[in-house]
């Protein structure tokens, strides 16, 4: 698995890339009541705003990680925000990416190198 | 390094867990590690105890309850001669065009009153009726802490520190003893369910929140659940629903204005704005603060513009407060918008992220109060 700066947690799986938010994420931004997920087929961009998340807190943007197409959306996490707090690396994913360029992988962290940006 | 002052239940707050958040200049607890859905959900179905001590507590005195009725009467457009022995009633300051200076709960204590105001309009609320009052001497309170506990438990936990906590009725004032010391009770509240808000001694406040955090229905709650349960409760925030720049009746608050203030009333008008204000029940609005249901699932927040259409059209109101509400199950908000459009069942469209998404005119409260009258 790989982390981004932004707390996204990058997981290979087939060919694609599921995206979703850290545990430390979710912990900071409190209960998390609202998901906006983007179009299945929508071309991204990394660094493009792809998914809007409400804590009881306040609203966040979640920017792509990589290039690519969303080829999957996480439906249960839209009708039950609260599994991005029960479960953040596993039920509460966010969305499938096909990457166009895979190497853009190869920036991110690994799991040592998050946990201590995090600590 | 910081500035910010501490209430007598800091060490607590820290000891519980607290997030801790700057507010209105004080270290406050905005949730504790239940998090704030569970919070709210809690003080529901059970009972909640809120540290507000941060909320000013002022004792007006004159040579007798009238006297400092009728001072406060020519700032405060209510009912305050007529206010039982022993009875709360909400009102607030206006100024000279009417607008809203702060909201406020004072009660008749006999021989003086017992006024809670804003945190953050402290400091001016208290200069401003020193200055403005004749005949009364007004003092601030800095030696007690104050504690809310809501929720339908909330009667039959502090009926366990003092059984009079029972006979008390909505928006009676009662001194009772609570961890061993007097205590000043309003039954009243800001979140909509029955309960208590407690003026305590600083001394014995920790002492007492945590024999009623003893018991088995009473968490303790932050910042963060009290605003979703007053939201959820139609009530006003100041700063947001109201301000300065509103006056009472745009701010829905006409019920606040007893008969006798208005027009033709024995005591009516005699406070700053009350032109505006009178003329304003007698003539009508332009604007009015209204409930708001967005259709969706995303939380309108606010500063939300609001619009009568779903394309083009100009601006007719904005969201005033707005957020999930946990009880509601969905998100809720409260708005300032064009009277035309008040009726609800009216649908209007709030703008955000560049997109326009319905939301409807509801009434107030979303959740019925559970008050035991």
């Amino acid at each position: 698995m790989k982390f981004t700066e932004e707390h996204e947690w990058l997981r290979e799986e087939d060919g694609l890339v599921v995206v979703g938010i850290t545990e430390h994420a979710t912990t900071q931004l409190g209960d998390i009541v609202f998901v906006e997920l983007p179009d299945v087929g929508t071309t991204v961009t990394k660094d493009e705003e792809v998914v809007v998340i409400e804590s009881v807190k306040a609203a966040s943007d979640i920017i792509s990680p990589l290039d690519g197409e969303i080829v999957e959306v996480n439906d249960a996490l839209a009708d039950n925000p609260a599994l991005a707090n029960e479960d953040a690396i596993g039920a509460g994913w966010f969305f499938k990416i096909k990457p166009s360029d895979v190497s853009q992988m190869d920036g991110l962290m690994d799991e040592s190198a998050y946990n201590a940006l995090i600590a | 390094m910081s500035d910010l002052l501490y209430t007598p239940l800091h060490n607590l707050h820290v000891e519980l867990g607290a997030k801790m958040v700057p507010f209105a200049g004080y270290d406050m607890p905005v949730q504790y590690p239940m998090g704030v859905l569970q919070e709210h959900l809690h003080t529901r179905s059970k009972a909640g105890l809120f540290d507000v001590s941060h909320m000013g507590q002022v004792i007006i005195k004159g040579a007798d309850y009238e006297t400092a009725a009728a001072a406060l009467e020519t700032i405060i457009p209510v009912d305050i001669l007529g206010l039982g022995l022993d009875r709360q009633r909400y009102g607030f300051f206006t100024n000279e065009t009417g607008g809203i200076l702060d909201d406020l709960m004072l009660a008749n204590r006999g021989d003086h009153i017992f006024m809670v105001v804003n945190a953050g309009c402290k400091v001016d609320d208290i200069a401003y009726m020193k200055a403005k009052l004749n005949d009364v001497t007004v003092t601030e309170i800095t030696d007690r802490a104050l504690l809310a506990l809501q929720g339908p438990a909330a009667e039959a936990a502090l009926s366990t520190l003092d059984a009079k906590a029972a006979d008390m009725r909505f928006m009676d004032v009662a001194s009772l003893t609570l961890a061993g010391v007097e205590c000043w009770v309003s039954r009243s509240g800001y979140s909509g369910e029955d309960g208590y808000e407690i003026s305590v001694p600083a001394a014995q406040a920790e002492a007492l929140a945590k024999e009623l955090l003893a018991l088995e229905d009473v968490e303790p709650i932050g910042l963060g659940a009290r605003d979703s349960l007053r939201l959820e409760a139609g009530l006003c925030l100041y700063g947001q629903d109201m301000d300065t720049g509103l006056n009472p009746i745009e701010a829905s608050l006409p019920w606040a204005i007893q008969k006798v203030r208005r027009t033709g009333g024995a005591r009516a008008g005699g406070f700053p704005g009350a032109d505006v204000i009178l003329a304003a029940i007698e003539n009508g609005i332009e604007r009015r603060r209204v409930g708001l249901k967005p259709e969706g699932r995303a939380p309108m927040r606010q500063g939300v513009p609001l619009f009568e259409a779903e394309d083009g059209g100009a601006q007719i109101g904005f969201v005033t407060s707005g957020g999930f509400g946990p009880s509601v199950g969905g998100p809720v908000a409260m708005g300032i918008v064009a009277d035309s459009l008040r009726e609800p069942g009216t649908v209007l469209y709030g703008e955000l992220r560049g997109k326009r998404l319905p939301v409807t005119v509801v009434s107030l409260p979303f959740i019925p109060a559970n008050f035991k009258r």
